[in-house]
């Protein structure tokens, strides 16, 4: 449990009819770190994360997550190790409330909701903390409004708030800031800061400058490889990072 | 715009409670003006629509089977009644119990399946159903179980009363419909709710998606069973009609047709439902196009269904 990395993989692999998106990696996320995983479209992060959170079963290769071995976890149980994603395109739950969308997950912390007997007002204990987690990403105002009436930035916080809301030990972001306006993108950075000073995020992310900003380590993906690792300084004068990844259009 | 911050959920369905008394108010007064034993027909399958919507309006789950627990609950409770001597009461829970173990058993075979394949194993599951219900036994065949004591429930409802049997049906109807308003209300309601929105967000927050599905799905069962228990005491009959696959279809029809995902759409889909069949009786076999002029030109005008438009013309779910 105390070792130096919480995650993990060995030669994880994932191949789709013959293409394969994902090949061979070996990940070390180290605990208490923010990890950046970056690289052109297409290059296989997202299917990464989908294999870290067994969304997608890996066709090769181990994935161990505090010491433990998770390749053949079912996602429900990873997410209660406490290894929590959230998704490229925004998640939220449409036509709950913003505060009902906090509390879903803050539910999960009663363990089984089965309780199908009892009034929802056995929920109400939550409203607090679902009130201060939407305070936390700027969004306590909103808290009565359906998630669906927001605009894409606010919804990208409201899943990260929902995603906190477990308290996980680590912490997937898949481009958290797509898709952001100048404003909400700061407030976002500022939240995965304070959120990272005490649990490990890995995260997806194409602007570099915040990636330079957050992230310690940083693992280049290109066509389901890995390219190269290292800090932001180290990371950014490889030339065939230079290469791979300025070259297909991004500044 | 609700700009109230006070850290509380707000409470958008306190008018479902009045529409609820209007309700009750109306099942009160109607068998002194309508035939009750249409009303006592209207609400059996408004129970079993309600009990269906549960399961399509507020899992997304579409069953293409449920009629095996309407009509497997009518022959277990009729049994039970005729055969074993039970009083009423116990009898509809036999029947009630039975469907909703068939339901465990469906569910488990079912439910880890998506959108149609969902739907398909239902409705093969459904037909042996059938198929048992036409061979064994005890069912009686094509004549099904006929004559069925009603007998007097509690040892003190004589059941032959045409106003007693009445109310205790729409006792029934009202204990269920509450219960299916707790359960969309409840904990267990909230993560269906966002299992329904959103099913991979829910698994990425640990939710085990299919132990809710399954726990939905036999409520769903148990209450189509206790709709199908009651009608078999009140018609005195269980026949191979309520384990047919149009009888299936007939419950998606009456939820669409009064909204689903809506508290009283199934109420009122199954009352104009059983209504045309009843009055539309004269036309024969056109009864069934009717039936289909009538769906096709509220889903055209309506897609939502009745109830469902009007709430969202007042704003307010129903
Ligand atoms: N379910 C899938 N079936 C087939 N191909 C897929 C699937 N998911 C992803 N891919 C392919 O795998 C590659 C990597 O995709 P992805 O992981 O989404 O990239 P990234 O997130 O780095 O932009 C892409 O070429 C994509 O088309
Ligand atoms: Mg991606």
């Amino acid at each position: 449990m105390a070792g130096d990395y919480i995650l993990e993989t060995e030669r994880l692999t994932k191949e789709f009819r013959g293409f394969v998106a994902v090949n061979g990696v070996g990940l070390r996320v180290r605990r208490g770190s923010v990890h950046a995983l970056i690289g052109p479209n297409g290059a296989g992060k997202t299917t990464c994360f989908n294999l870290l959170t067994k969304f997608l079963t890996p066709s090769a290769g181990r994935i161990l997550y505090n010491g433990r071995d998770i390749t053949r976890a079912a996602p429900a149980d990873v997410a209660q190790m406490g290894l929590v994603r959230s998704f490229q395109i925004s998640a939220v739950f449409p036509h709950l409330t913003l505060l009902e969308n906090v509390r879903v997950a803050l539910q999960k912390k009663r363990g089984k909701s089965f309780d199908f007997w009892r009034s929802e007002r056995a929920l109400d204990s939550l409203n607090d903390r679902a009130a201060e987690l939407l305070a936390e990403v700027g969004l306590a105002e909103f808290a009565h409004l359906t998630a669906v009436e927001l605009p894409y930035g606010r919804k990208r916080a409201l899943e990260i708030a929902t995603t906190l809301a477990l308290e996980p030990e680590l912490l997937l972001l898949d481009e958290p800031t797509a898709g952001m306006g100048h404003e909400d993108l700061g407030r976002v950075v500022a939240l995965i800061k304070r959120v990272a000073a005490n649990r490990t995020v890995l995260m997806v992310e194409h602007n570099l400058s915040v990636v330079a900003d957050l992230s310690h380590t940083i693992t280049v993906l290109a066509r389901g490889e890995v390219l190269v690792e290292g800090d932001y300084a180290a990371v950014s004068k490889n030339p065939q990072v230079i290469e791979a990844y300025m070259g297909s259009g991004h500044a | 715009m609700a700009r109230d911050t006070a850290p509380r959920a707000k409470n958008g369905y306190r008018h479902q409670y009045a529409i609820f008394a209007f309700m009750v108010a109306l099942f009160l007064v109607l068998p002194y003006v309508i035939y009750p034993v249409f009303l006592m027909q209207a609400l059996c399958f408004a129970l079993f629509a309600c009990a269906f919507n549960l399961l399509i309006g507020y899992t997304g789950l579409v069953s293409f089977g449920h009629a095996m627990f309407l009509g497997a609950a009518g022959y277990i409770s009729a049994h039970a009644a005729k055969v074993w001597g039970l009083p009423p009461e116990l009898a509809i829970l036999a029947g009630t119990a039975a469907s909703a173990a068939l339901g465990l058993v469906v569910g488990l075979l079912a439910i880890r399946r998506q959108g149609i394949y969902f739907a398909m194993i239902t409705l093969a599951l459904a037909q042996m159903i059938f198929f048992f219900s036409l061979q064994a036994k005890f069912t009686g065949g094509e004549d099904g179980i006929q004559s069925v004591p009603r007998g007097v429930m509690f040892g003190i409802l004589n059941l032959q009363d045409m106003m007693t049997m009445y109310f205790v049906v729409l006792a029934i109807f009202l204990a269920g419909f509450l219960l299916i308003c707790r359960v969309i209300h409840s904990p267990f309601g909230q993560v269906l709710k966002a299992i329904r929105e959103n099913e991979p967000r829910a698994i990425s927050l640990g939710y085990n998606v299919h132990q809710y599905k399954l726990i939905a799905f036999v409520l769903s069962a148990a209450l189509s069973g206790l709709a199908g228990g009651t009608k078999a005491i009140v018609f005195q009959l269980a026949s191979l009609t309520d384990v047919h696959w149009t009888m299936s279809g007939e419950v998606v029809l009456m939820t669409l047709l009064g909204g689903m995902g809506t508290l009283f759409g199934p109420v009122v889909g199954a009352f104009i439902v059983i209504a045309m069949q009843n009055y539309l009786a004269q036309l024969g076999s056109w009864v069934t196009i009717a039936q289909g002029v009538v769906f096709v030109i509220c889903v055209l005008a309506f897609r939502r269904g009745i109830v469902g438009e009007l709430g969202r013309f007042l704003k307010k779910p129903l």
